[in-house]
């Protein structure tokens, strides 16, 4: 119970204790923890700076794809009017395409009416002498005759 | 037996348990246990009852105590060593965790108390924390086994709760102390001295009145540190002697002595957590007060 060198040995003890806990236990740990302390909170900042990095490009996302959308919209707009357009040509053309051949066929049918009259008309006024020939065949001088109606064709 | 000679035995028991192993200088002309006178110039020897221990005085070592707490410190050191050579940033396990979560508890006890900036106090509250934890832990160990196997290899006496020792706990107030006033000085320098003599009067004349106030108060402060975990740790380990003692008394007291002894023991292990706790927290304020300039 008494004091004596024990209390000096124990003072001396405590120092070197002291010391080196100073020295060589306590930096490393606190430092591992900091560093760990770190670690964790960078990553939780990364994680916060993804989650908001992912809702912007969740936002550009959506900008890009309704831009998308009109730009699709209007593609589609614009190719309807040209068909639209298309078709009036189209039409128009086909129109004027069938004036002119209506316009050509109805010259051939004058041509070929003309014609066929002028054949006909040859025909008749053939048919006509050839009868009178038949009828008239002995007393009538032909060319005296056939001059006659060649006349009278040509007064049609 | 008779009633005296049991008393007597006890008695002896109490009082063999609570003597350190003391190895010490006895002076010229001591008569020793045997008869023996000590020779010209005095003779180093461990001491062999009280009478011996009182003649030694202040030339005397408890080896026991010092034994003990030196291993229990290096213990200590290698122990956090072991875990500060392993410790990483990577997921730490078992015994790690264990190590950094006292380290991260007396961190956030010196953060709080302690504001300054000073890279000893928490590496030295660390290590009051957990030397005077396990020294108090010895105490958990039963009374009787270690002495009575020190016993077997030859060895008269052993205690080995260093706490139960006034030079092991009063060594270590006394190393605060000298802190106390070594950062008290760095610190304030003149201030010190104005502290110590122009409180709490404030007038020339209150000096002396003043002086003896604050000495008184300033050694208050070691002292009770020191004693206050010695009175703890003694008292306990007392108890825990009784109790043993106990055991001897007769059949019909083993059960209850054994009961005594568990619940002694379970709010025991309260009182060496407290016991360290608050030697650990007072040294951390009595040094956060000698950081403090006003």
């Amino acid at each position: 119970m008494s004091i004596n060198w024990t209390i000096i040995g124990q003072i001396m003890a405590f120092i070197v204790f002291v010391m080196f806990c100073m020295r060589y236990v306590w930096p490393p740990i606190l430092a591992a923890m900091e560093e760990r302390q770190k670690k964790i909170a960078d990553g939780l900042a990364a994680a916060d700076r993804a989650s908001h990095d992912l809702e912007l490009a969740q936002k550009e996302a959506v900008d890009r794809l309704s831009e998308a959308k009109k730009e699709a919209a209007a593609i589609v707009e614009a190719a309807n009017k040209r068909a639209a357009t298309v078709v009036d040509e189209a039409k128009v053309a086909a129109v004027a395409e069938a004036d002119r051949v209506k316009e050509l066929a109805s010259v051939e049918v004058e041509r070929e009416k003309a014609q066929a009259k002028e054949q006909l008309l040859s025909q008749v006024s053939s048919l006509a002498i050839a009868g009178a020939e038949k009828v008239l065949a002995a007393e009538i001088d032909a060319d005296k005759h056939a001059a006659l109606l060649e006349q009278l064709v040509k007064e049609q | 037996m008779a009633a005296a000679g049991q008393e007597q035995t006890v008695s002896d028991y109490i009082v063999h348990h609570l003597t350190n192993l003391t190895y010490g200088k006895l002076p010229e002309g001591f008569e020793r246990y045997d008869g023996e006178t000590v020779a010209a110039g005095g003779q180093w020897t461990f001491a062999h009852g009280a009478d011996e221990i009182a003649a030694m005085g202040f030339n005397a070592i408890h080896v026991d105590s010092l034994g003990w707490s030196i291993g229990l410190g290096i213990i200590f050191c290698a122990l956090f060593r072991w875990v500060a050579v392993r410790a990483s940033a990577e997921t730490p396990s078992g015994l790690i965790n264990f190590i950094e979560m006292i380290v991260e508890f007396i961190d956030n006890q010196v953060k709080d108390t302690f504001h300054g900036n000073n890279k000893l106090i928490a590496p030295l509250a660390l290590t009051i924390f957990v030397w005077v934890f396990l020294m108090n832990l010895m105490d958990l160990i039963p009374v009787d086994v270690v002495p009575e196997l020190m016993m077997l290899a030859g060895v008269e006496y052993q205690k080995i709760v260093p706490s139960t020792d006034p030079n092991i706990t009063m060594g270590m107030a006394i190393g605060v102390f000298v802190l106390m006033l070594f950062y008290s000085i760095k610190v304030k320098g003149f201030g010190f001295v104005k502290e110590l003599t122009m409180n709490p009067f404030n007038h020339w004349a209150f000096i002396p009145v003043n002086l003896f106030m604050e000495v008184v108060g300033l050694l208050a402060k070691p002292f009770s540190l020191g004693l206050r975990l010695f009175g703890n740790m003694y008292a306990g380990e007392m108890i825990f002697i009784l109790i043993a003692a106990l055991f001897s008394a007769g059949i019909f007291w083993v059960l209850p002595a054994a009961l005594l002894q568990i619940g002694w023991a379970i709010f025991h292990i309260l009182v060496i957590t407290l016991q360290a706790f608050i030697f650990m927290v007072l040294t951390i304020v009595y040094l956060s007060m000698a950081h403090e300039d006003h």
